[in-house]
């Protein structure tokens, strides 16, 4: 056994369902993993605990939350996506036994843990501004005009604690209302819009679209322009290349394959 | 720490011993190893490519291509049944009427729609997950585009073709290669942050078989920094786009002339069949890699299940090159969780080096994929000097803490954030040791033919992105799909508009779908028994000891009882 720190929430695995058993903090034992594992609930070695909405399931320690569920013979409809972190499709909440922390994850990256109650979010809520990019300003007041909200921030910074990818959410809402769109951008660049922030905003915020709208600005008015792609396409206006590219494909195999066979590497850029 | 067991150390060790020389070679030039010749390629190819198994390719005794060899997962799939009987649906009173419909809701589909909102036209994109659910939101390492001054759309065009063994269509490789700087530029105007220096140069790296530096990027976030921009443009136009979501289409509906005019939806939370009426259909679902195809492990989204393929091919579609499959050189080999997962050629682009057990560079880091992947294959078997893992998967490695010393540190955590991230959850530094890879099931070569405005072979039809077929060939270069989707999802939304538009106040179509039953047919009177369904929709990756337990006249496969 050993013992583990915990706050007002302990969850009693027996009745299979989260309850609130102490309000203030205390040492609870906790079973270790190995014991779980010889117990006589459980029909296999190296199965462990999990409570999937509540319901307590044996699964792989080694998999993740998604296979794990696929295991015990769920086939997702929604709550899944690109299974590699790219998509924010699988978001989740959880809590381990005896800890009243509620953690957050991305079901196809995290590993499941013995005595884990997961529940997924395939959806958030979450309001998303309509506008013609093209039309607005990249400045403080284009973001403040659709998601006034932003100024609720407490910085509570329970979103950044909140994000799968890590991410200083609650600096990037700052930058943003410091006006500063750039920083929120490079920020929130990484940010794969699951929504957990959102979810757990007490300002009800919706961070990942406001940084949408902050990178879309920056994107649009804020990077300086490349003079080199401006340059190719004025020259494409001139109808450059149209003969170089028809007299290529007009070459037999043979031709084609010489072409290619003799091209130079080059791969210094400037 | 090392992230790697005890009895890898000692190949570790040897990889780090043979690394200062390696650096030193790469510091001199790009060229580490001597590149094969076209007949090298060809031998590798030829003996260890998955393409070119004794079993992986068969003719198909259906459809259009009756008589082509295809690849044999791609067969069975196009000889299953339809999922649906036309005889169930009333198509008389169509759910949705519009102007375009667009199947799919990843890159291509939303640049398509995109169009066509522009363009003052109403559009419905239906998708069988979220928008933008789709490998487009993936792609990690880059598009190319012919954008630096040493760089010409020409030569992108030369080795985008000869990295597709010469078959590419060379129409649609003109298409792609000369809109590529508009590309680039269009998306920059709808706020895609490329990666510039303070001078708004765009960054530009190398990947296998480009003869430039031309793959521009948005950190290794590329395909979802795009795609999150085209998703949310999606929604700016809530009056044009309707969207439908978790709603698959099963089959294609033509009209009276037997061209295109909608498609069956089937709502997969709700269980109800509806109707799309449209004066064309855009198809855009993407490609197949969840088939797994020869056994092999997927970078593809869960949705990847090759649905828009087979519905096209039941409306007499034709198709192109499904006999080529792109393996990705550098899946993931270590640790279990996530195998297959991509590594993105970015890190080779970057001077990563492909090493094996003893520590040996023995493939230029840069061939086009398919050669790569057949080297890593020739070195992991023939050779034995693969590093098996506990699981008794194989491997080589691929040294990245290199790529700092050659580039600078800092490098990989500023260029590869993605990356270092995922390795990082699961117990792997990728700064200090190399990662563990071998080939994966990437991408779908092959597809339904198009020509440049996106027409296929059957009226009414557009096709755009990993479905189509003949842009690259029998191999795509790393950066030509992120380019593709959204070369051809912008000329199919045009090509629509424009259909739509010559339709004019045509009465709207009377719908069938007597193509499905002809199919069915076909089936019957070659004799193929009626064991399989399709499309599938879902990848089937519950447990089978659960499924055992179903009721057994229960098609868990159809979800319904029979």
């Amino acid at each position: 056994m050993r013992s583990r720190r915990v706050g007002c929430i302990y969850l009693d695995i027996k009745r299979g369902a989260p309850i609130i058993t102490a309000m203030e903090e205390k040492e609870v034992e906790v079973k270790e993993p190995a014991q779980e594992k010889a117990s006589d609930e459980n029909p296999k070695e190296n199965l462990i605990p999990v409570f999937i909405m509540g319901k307590r399931f044996f699964v792989p320690e080694s998999f993740t939350i998604i296979t794990a569920m696929e295991y015990v013979g769920f086939q997702f409809k929604n709550a899944v996506g690109c299974r590699e972190g790219f998509c924010g499709a699988c978001a989740t909440i959880y809590r381990l036994e005896g800890d009243y922390k509620l953690r957050t994850g991305l079901a196809c990256q995290t590993v499941v843990e013995p005595n884990m109650y997961l529940a997924q979010i395939p959806f958030t809520p979450a309001v998303k501004a309509v506008y013609d990019i093209s039309k607005l300003k990249p400045e403080l007041v284009s973001i403040q005009r659709y998601y006034p909200e932003v100024f609720r921030c407490v910085a509570c910074n329970s979103c950044t604690k909140a994000c799968p990818q890590e991410i200083e959410v609650m600096d990037y809402i700052q930058a943003v209302k410091r006006g500063d769109l750039e920083t929120a951008a490079d920020l929130s660049f990484d940010c794969i819009m699951c929504g957990l922030c959102a979810v757990r905003c007490p300002a009800e915020m919706v961070q990942h679209n406001i940084a949408l709208l902050a990178r879309r600005l920056t994107g649009r008015y804020l990077l300086p322009r490349s003079h080199h792609l401006e340059e190719r396409l004025a020259e494409q206006r001139e109808g450059s290349y149209e003969k170089d590219i028809e007299e290529l494909m007009g070459l037999s195999r043979k031709g084609l394959t010489k072409r290619y066979t003799e091209r130079d590497l080059d791969f210094e850029v400037f | 720490m090392s992230g790697y067991p005890e009895y890898m150390q000692a190949s570790l060790k040897k990889v780090a011993a043979t690394r200062p020389a390696r650096l030193e070679k790469a510091r001199e030039g790009r060229e580490v190893v001597k590149a094969m010749t076209l007949a090298e390629r060809e031998e590798v190819l030829n003996k260890f490519h998955p393409d070119y198994l004794p079993d992986a390719r068969k003719p198909v005794r259906v459809g259009p291509n009756n008589g082509e060899e295809m690849t044999s997962r791609v067969v069975d799939l196009l000889e299953s049944y339809p999922r649906i009987n036309p005889d169930d649906f009333d198509l008389s009173e169509p759910d949705y009427d519009t102007d375009v419909l667009i199947i799919g809701g990843g890159g291509g589909g939303c640049m398509a729609a995109i169009q066509v909102a522009n363009a003052g036209m109403n559009a419905v994109l239906a998708t069988k997950l979220r928008v933008g659910d789709s490998n487009s939101m993936m792609s990690q390492g880059g598009m190319q585009a012919a954008v630096n001054p040493h760089d010409s759309p020409t030569i992108h065009y030369l080795d985008a073709i000869g990295g597709g063994h010469f078959d590419n269509n060379p129409e649609l490789v003109q298409a792609m290669t000369m809109d590529a700087p508009r590309i680039a530029a269009y998306l920059e105007e709808l706020g895609v942050m490329w990666d510039k220096d303070s001078e708004g140069r765009l960054m530009t790296e190398s990947g296998g078989g480009t003869s430039r530096r031309r793959m521009l990027s948005c950190r290794d976030y590329t395909g979802a920094e795009i795609q999150r921009v085209l998703r949310d443009e999606v929604k700016n136009h809530p009056d044009k786009i309707t969207i439908v979501e978790y709603s698959p289409a099963v089959e294609l509906l033509l009209d009276e002339a037997g061209e295109a005019a909608g498609a069956l939806l089937y709502n997969m939370e709700t269980g109800e069949y509806n109707v799309v009426r449209a004066r064309t259909v855009i198809m855009s679902t993407g490609g197949y890699g969840r088939l797994h195809i020869k056994g092999f492990a997927t970078t593809n989204h869960y949705g990847a299940t090759a649905d828009g393929l087979v519905m096209a091919y039941h409306a007499g579609t034709k198709l192109l090159y499904m006999d080529s499959v792109q393996f990705h050189p550098t899946g993931a080999a270590y640790p279990e969780q996530i195998v297959g997962f991509l590594i993105t050629e970015k890190v080779r682009g970057l001077g990563g080096q492909p090493v094996n057990k003893e520590g040996e560079l023995f493939v230029f880091p840069l061939e086009p994929r398919d050669v790569e992947a057949a080297a890593f294959i020739r070195e992991s078997t023939e050779r034995s000097l693969g590093i098996e893992t506990p699981t008794g998967r194989v491997g080589v490695w691929l040294d990245s803490p290199i790529v700092n010393l050659l580039n600078g540190p800092g490098t990989i955590q500023t260029a590869l954030p993605a990356m270092v991230r995922q390795l990082k959850r699961f117990g792997i530094d990728m700064t200090s040791e190399p990662m563990l890879v071998y080939p994966t099931l990437h991408y779908q070569n092959g597809g339904i033919e198009i020509n440049a405005d996106t027409q296929t072979t059957l009226a009414g039809l557009f096709a755009a992105g990993e479905i189509s077929g003949g842009v690259h060939g029998r191999n795509r270069l790393m950066g030509n799909s992120v380019l593709d989707y959204n070369v051809f999802g912008r000329r199919a939304g045009h090509a629509a508009v424009q259909r739509a538009k010559a339709l004019g106040d045509r009465p709207p179509a009377k719908l069938h779908m007597d193509h499905v039953r002809a199919y069915r047919k076909e089936l019957e009177e070659a004799g193929i028994p009626e064991t399989s369904h399709a499309p599938i929709l879902l990848p089937e990756y519950r447990n089978p000891e659960v499924l055992k337990k179903h009721r057994k006249d229960y098609d868990p496969f159809l979800g319904e009882f029979i």
